[in-house]
């Protein structure tokens, strides 16, 4: 009974290790360090000698500065790029590391029903105040809410001239990833990685099947705009295909291209182009060109990654760099992505998608690391290579996407060897930030969830928008709507 | 005669001494509960009144408030008609989930205490209809959730076997998802009704049962005009706890629906509505819900209380 019972433990901890294992792989998109985690002595020893090495070039803190480093995260994304890439970093365990003597400490609270914004607006305000080892140091933000964290009222992100980072060491970054941290003064309080001008991802088999061919250039002409992108969307329908994984998935090309913010004097206002996106959803959904159901980053909106596993295969997604890496299951053998099955090109509008930005936590007592971490994360352009060839990532420096627009280095495997950086480069130059407010997260995320029952048929346009007006209101209750 | 006066003040005296002195052990033993009850019941349950009339809620990371607004914040609630419906959604979800629940259990509980009837394994059984309220409710409704995904095994199966032409869509269907979470409520909670069921009958003397077979009464006769009848102050208290349950339905929509309480809000119950409030830290509108569900809850349970439990009563008084 006792080797029963002793059988039975040994089993139910394999099976819990093995989900955890299971949970980092889907989400971290096999970044190396990350997953590889030292299981073989080998590995150890590599990663030992290479830590040793990068140790010397590591800057040295202050004697006087904090010994642990406390960074606010809501994924895995930076953690993996700071592993991989941050020279001295040695990783101790899942939420730990060490850079020379100083312990690092990541906390990941995800970003679902606001919960990391809720765990920083708790503890931001009174950072300066906390005890030395539980100080806040590094936070990252999305540009969805950037704005409300680098108010300077509110005056939580430390101004980047206050850490010593000067405008020329920032000068190869694009406009746009400044102008989403920059307060009402003019002060810059964060800085990025990545620039994340995004297009459209196709699969190439269908392009072959429907277009009869999976070039760039022959499939940018079938997408060129809306009203082609439409007929085009009929063609793969008529196929078997589906045109795009969800309701949500064109949500972003249309919401970057507004004419105005969502909020204008404190009042919601639902721009003409949101209404289009609407209409336009509502078509491909009666015409059975996408889903109703498929939640953006939803189970049934994944297998569209696959091939014969969901409802329909999927024709394209929008997304920018960060997707190849973070999202498309490359490191799934049975993946298309792992098949190099995918296809680049710019789409019908131009238009850009997430990205994260670093900033330094006011009252941090690490300030020289904090320096050097962001400066070598976001400016250092050996890191920033190395983030473009090793994780397909679309990194914030127009000089190193230059250079691999023009080189060998920036051909992707999973979209099939294409190099994708000379679209990503022009994007990100014309990405314009002038309709951002703090309250996009809220707003894109309520009004793409109450316009679902449109789209599924359990509620009128009108009852819709009605669910999204109260939504907003609890959410905001500082705002109106109509 | 002032002599006896006085002796009777004197033992008056004494006798009430000795009270005093056993009345502090009382307070002493009443002490922990009442602090307790202070601290995490009494204090919070007036600090939401004193809350519920205040504007107070984070813009960002601004404060606004707290400003006196008086009766604003109930006006608010009212004005949209939102809770109404909410209050209405949480009703049908209870009633969907507690009618199959209770008809189960009386099922359930008559077998197992019926001893003509010799169920062998009771043992077992009674543990596998509660084993369901062991899970964690979030745990079990994300369960549901992935097993009741459009990719998900239901529809995989149900498509194989023929049943289904093309997968359905179970959570943008409204019937589906209230009757989804209505299931499982009543998945979750029958056995615990049982077990309290159970220990209601089990408490009928036995000679009356015997009494009635020795009279010739069919078993239905039995259960409709015995049982039932005995067990209403049982039943009375099944009711009137899963009523409050019922209406502090949270856990298992908001998992289900991934706190939208979709499709068209018709999932959303009033504890998920009040958990909206507090994205925003809305205390004072989060207060004032609280109120308005503490006065719904009390005229709740004070009309089924009436309701079932008046006959009962009234035989008592008499």
């Amino acid at each position: 009974m006792k080797n029963v019972k002793k059988t039975l433990a040994m089993i139910a901890s394999i099976a819990m290790a093995g989900s955890v294992f299971a949970a980092c792989g889907g989400g971290n998109g096999g970044s190396s360090a990350g997953t590889t985690a030292a299981t073989t002595t080998a590995a150890e020893a590599a990663a030992e000698t290479e830590a040793a090495a990068e140790t010397e070039a590591a800057a040295e803190p202050a004697g006087d500065e904090g010994k642990v480093l406390n960074i606010q995260v809501w994924n895995e994304e930076f953690k993996s790029r700071v592993t991989d890439h941050y020279p001295g970093y040695e990783e101790v365990d899942a939420t730990h590391g060490k850079i020379g003597d100083v312990d690092v400490v990541w906390t990941i609270t995800p970003s679902t029903d606001n919960a990391y914004q809720n765990n920083l607006d708790s503890i931001l305000p009174g950072n300066a105040d906390a005890a030395a080892d539980s100080k806040v140091d590094i936070f990252l933000v999305e540009a969805d809410y950037a704005l409300k964290y680098v108010d300077a009222d509110v005056n939580v992100a430390m101004k980047l001239s206050d850490l010593g980072i000067t405008d020329a060491d920032l000068g190869d970054q694009y406009q746009y990833t400044k102008d989403v941290v920059t307060d009402a003064n003019g002060d810059l309080r964060g800085a990025s990685w990545q620039a994340c001008s995004a297009g459209l991802i196709y699969n190439r088999e269908i392009a072959k099947a429907v277009l009869g061919s999976d070039d760039p250039a022959d499939v940018q002409a079938a997408v060129a705009d809306w009203a082609t992108y439409n007929e085009t969307a009929a063609k793969v329908a008529d196929a078997g295909y589906y045109m795009t994984a969800g309701y949500a998935d064109t949500f972003r090309v249309y919401s970057n291209n507004v004419s105005a913010p969502w909020v204008q004097d404190g009042k919601v206002v639902i721009d003409p182009n949101i209404k289009a996106w609407v209409d336009a959803t509502k078509a491909q959904v009666d015409a059975g060109q996408t889903s109703a159901s498929a939640d953006l980053w939803g189970d049934e909106w994944a297998k569209g990654f696959y091939s014969g596993q969901g409802t329909k295969d999927v024709f394209c997604y929008f997304g920018p760099a960060w997707f190849f890496n973070f999202s498309m299951h490359s490191d799934d053998a049975a993946s298309i992505a792992a098949n190099g099955g995918w296809g680049f090109t710019v789409g019908p509008q131009g238009h850009f998608w997430g990205g994260t930005w670093i900033c330094a936590a006011n009252g941090t007592d690490n300030p020289t690391l904090v320096k050097d971490i962001i400066l070598t994360m976001t400016t250092n352009k050996d890191v920033l290579k190395e983030i473009a060839t090793a994780d397909s990532d679309c990194v914030n420096s127009k000089s190193v996407l230059a250079d691999l627009a023009s080189s060998e280095d920036g051909n992707i495997a999973l979209l099939g060897g294409q190099n994708p950086y000379a679209v990503l480069a022009e994007g990100a130059e014309k990405v314009d930030m002038s309709n951002l407010s703090i309250y996009d997260q809220g707003c894109n995320e309520e009004f793409q969830a109450a316009m679902k029952n449109y789209f599924s048929g359990a509620g009128s346009y009108e009852d819709a928008l009605a669910q999204f007006n109260s939504a907003i209101v609890e959410k905001y209750p500082e705002l109106t709507t109509d | 005669m002032p002599n006896k006066d006085l002796n009777v003040q004197f033992t008056n005296r004494g006798r009430s001494g000795k009270i005093d002195k056993l009345n502090i052990w009382g307070y002493i033993f009443l002490l922990p509960f009442t602090l307790v009850f202070i601290v995490f019941q009494l204090i919070p349950l007036v600090n939401t009144i004193y809350n519920s009339f205040f504007e107070n809620y984070m813009a960002g990371l601004k404060q606004v408030g707290p400003n006196f607004v008086g009766l604003a914040n109930f006006g608010e609630l009212f004005k949209s008609g939102d809770l109404v419906k909410y209050f209405g959604n949480t009703m049908i979800m209870w009633i969907l989930g507690f009618i199959p629940q209770i008809v189960l259990s009386l099922l359930l509980s008559s077998w197992f205490t019926n001893p003509s009837l010799r169920l062998r394994f009771q043992r077992f059984f009674k543990t596998v209809i509660y084993l369901p309220n062991l899970i964690m409710a979030s745990a079990f409704a994300m369960l549901f959730f992935t097993m009741f995904d459009i990719t998900g095994p239901v529809n995989g199966l149900f498509v194989k076997l023929g049943i289904f032409k093309e997968p359905f869509s179970f959570f943008t269907s409204i019937g589906a998802t209230r009757g989804l979470v209505a299931f499982m409520n009543c998945l979750m909670w029958f056995g615990n009704t049982t077990i309290l069921l159970m220990a209601g009958m089990l408490g009928i003397p036995v000679d009356i049962f015997e009494a009635a077979d020795v009279d010739g009464a069919t078993p239905t006769q039995v259960f409709w005009k015995i049982t039932l009848p005995l067990l209403r102050p049982i039943l009375v208290y099944v009711m009137v706890t899963s009523l409050i349950g019922g209406l502090q339905m949270f856990d298992v929509p908001q998992i289900l629906t991934n706190g939208k309480g979709d499709p068209m809000r018709t999932s959303m119950t009033l504890i998920m509505y009040l958990n909206k409030h507090l994205y925003s830290k809305n205390y004072g509108l989060a207060g004032a819900l609280s109120v308005l569900l503490l006065i719904i809850t009390a005229i709740l349970s004070f009309i089924v209380f009436k309701v079932t439990g008046e006959e009962e009563l009234n035989k008592k008084a008499r």
